[in-house]
């Protein structure tokens, strides 16, 4: 077992964790934070997808211990502290960029990270930074339109 | 999917690092981005009794030039190297790694050391002629990429020694480069890829994704420094090729591919080139 000091959603806390444990099992086994979902396990899906020290990472692909010291966004740390939407949540809303919302989060934490980086993207842009997320409901028109209304309302 | 119980060990520096790989032998592996090794024991294909995170490791990350060679740190992410304008067969390499997410968590060591037939990194040093320094707790030795890939997921590292960084050679003004490749989507393996670098006194082409190792293609690269037709080099390209059957794509699809993204990297080197 090892001790870990991290800031989860601006948290900071100490636990004790086994070394094969996932950050994305820590999240939500440790931390009780269930909005980061697991799809596939082994980094395909984007599900899991948090931000560690501000980048877009695979929670399923590092170990809670490689997180000590660092900080963790995940999608429960993005809306405001009385509940309020973040500007990407909002636009996924209002452009039905879901449906069943297993992938959503994994979504929202991707582009939340790509829109700091690439304030104004083009289409070919938001597709890329979206090809590592896996949707098997929207067909995607709807989420790439969340982007394009986020990234407006940014700029 | 969870990995097999390991012992985690997480070294301040490159000498603590060896030690542990000295001391462990083949129960250790070194953990550098993960983004292969740990689907890997998630899904119980392999286990080590220890595992050797070297991303506390600060003295293995890092981009320097050394006169005509870029030399990176095993430890440098992917998506440093979208940056990396000294050697553009890295840059143009370096997207079609995985995702974003990915690249933000993997290495060029990694990848490298991992040795992924159809990974592109391994292609690009085999087409530059690249170096890769290597070190145990006791000696140090550098090994030409040509040397180093012996077949899937097999290099000719030792269990206690460390792949600590790679030197790409930099090509002068007036080259042009270019990396192409066939995936079923987008961030996949690839099923065929090509690098070409093209100069006007040397040329350079390596095939990735149609063998158990990245292959260089010494025959088709006089054709292409000749100034031979795209269709000419791809056809030199794939002629002993003779990849297995497997449940992406036949041997004759992937020959039509790799001939394909040859025809095409040579194209597009040579307009780099005159750009």
């Amino acid at each position: 077992m090892h001790d870990i000091e991290v800031v989860v959603n601006g948290d900071r806390t100490k636990r004790r964790v086994d070394a094969r444990k996932t950050l994305a099992d820590f999240v939500r086994e440790d931390c009780a934070l269930t909005g980061t979902h697991l799809g596939c396990e082994h980094g395909v899906c984007g599900a899991c997808t948090v931000l560690v020290d501000g980048e877009a990472v695979r929670a399923c692909l590092m170990f809670a211990v490689q997180v000590d010291g660092a900080e963790v966004t995940t999608v429960e740390g993005l809306g405001g502290p009385d509940g309020a939407l973040s500007p990407v949540q909002d636009a996924f809303r209002a452009e039905h960029g879901l449906q069943c919302g297993f992938c959503t989060p994994g979504f929202v934490v991707t582009v939340t990270a790509f829109l700091r980086d690439t304030p104004n993207p083009s289409e070919t842009e938001i597709r890329e930074a979206l090809s590592g997320n896996i949707c098997r409901c929207t067909g995607y028109q709807g989420i790439v339109k969340a982007v394009q209304r986020a990234a407006g309302e940014a700029s | 999917m969870k990995p097999a119980p390991f012992e985690y060990h997480a070294p301040g520096t490159r000498a603590d690092a060896l030690g542990l790989l000295a001391e462990h032998g083949d129960e250790a592996k070194a953990l550098a981005g993960g983004q292969s090794l740990v689907p890997i024991l998630a899904m119980r294909l392999t286990r080590f009794a220890h595992l050797v995170d070297l991303n506390r490791v600060d003295d293995l990350r890092g981009v320097t030039r050394e006169n005509g060679t870029l030399v990176v740190g095993a430890m440098t992410r992917q998506r440093a190297m979208e940056r990396a304008d000294d050697v553009p067969l890295l840059v143009r390499a370096t997207p079609l790694i995985g995702h974003f997410q990915i690249r933000n968590r993997g290495t060029v060591g990694g990848s490298l050391a991992h040795a992924d037939p159809a990974s592109e990194y391994p292609a690009v040093a085999l087409a530059l002629d690249a170096e890769f320094d290597l070190a145990s707790a006791h000696t140090t030795r550098r090994v030409a990429a040509a040397d180093f890939f012996l077949g899937t997921w097999t290099t000719a590292a030792e269990p206690d020694e460390l792949l600590v960084a790679a030197r790409f050679p930099v090509w002068g003004a007036e080259s042009g480069f270019a990396v192409v490749e066939v995936a079923r989507r987008h961030g996949d393996f690839a099923i065929a890829g090509a690098v070409c670098a093209v100069a006007p006194d040397r040329a350079a082409l390596s095939l990735f994704g149609v063998a158990s190792t990245p292959l260089r293609c010494t025959d088709a690269e006089g054709a292409l420094l000749a100034g031979a037709p795209p269709a000419d080099v791809a056809a030199e390209a794939v002629r002993d090729l003779a990849p297995a059957d497997d449940i992406h794509a036949s041997s004759a699809t992937r020959i039509r591919l790799a001939h394909t993204v040859v025809a095409r990297a040579v194209t597009k080197a040579r307009e780099d080139a005159r750009a």
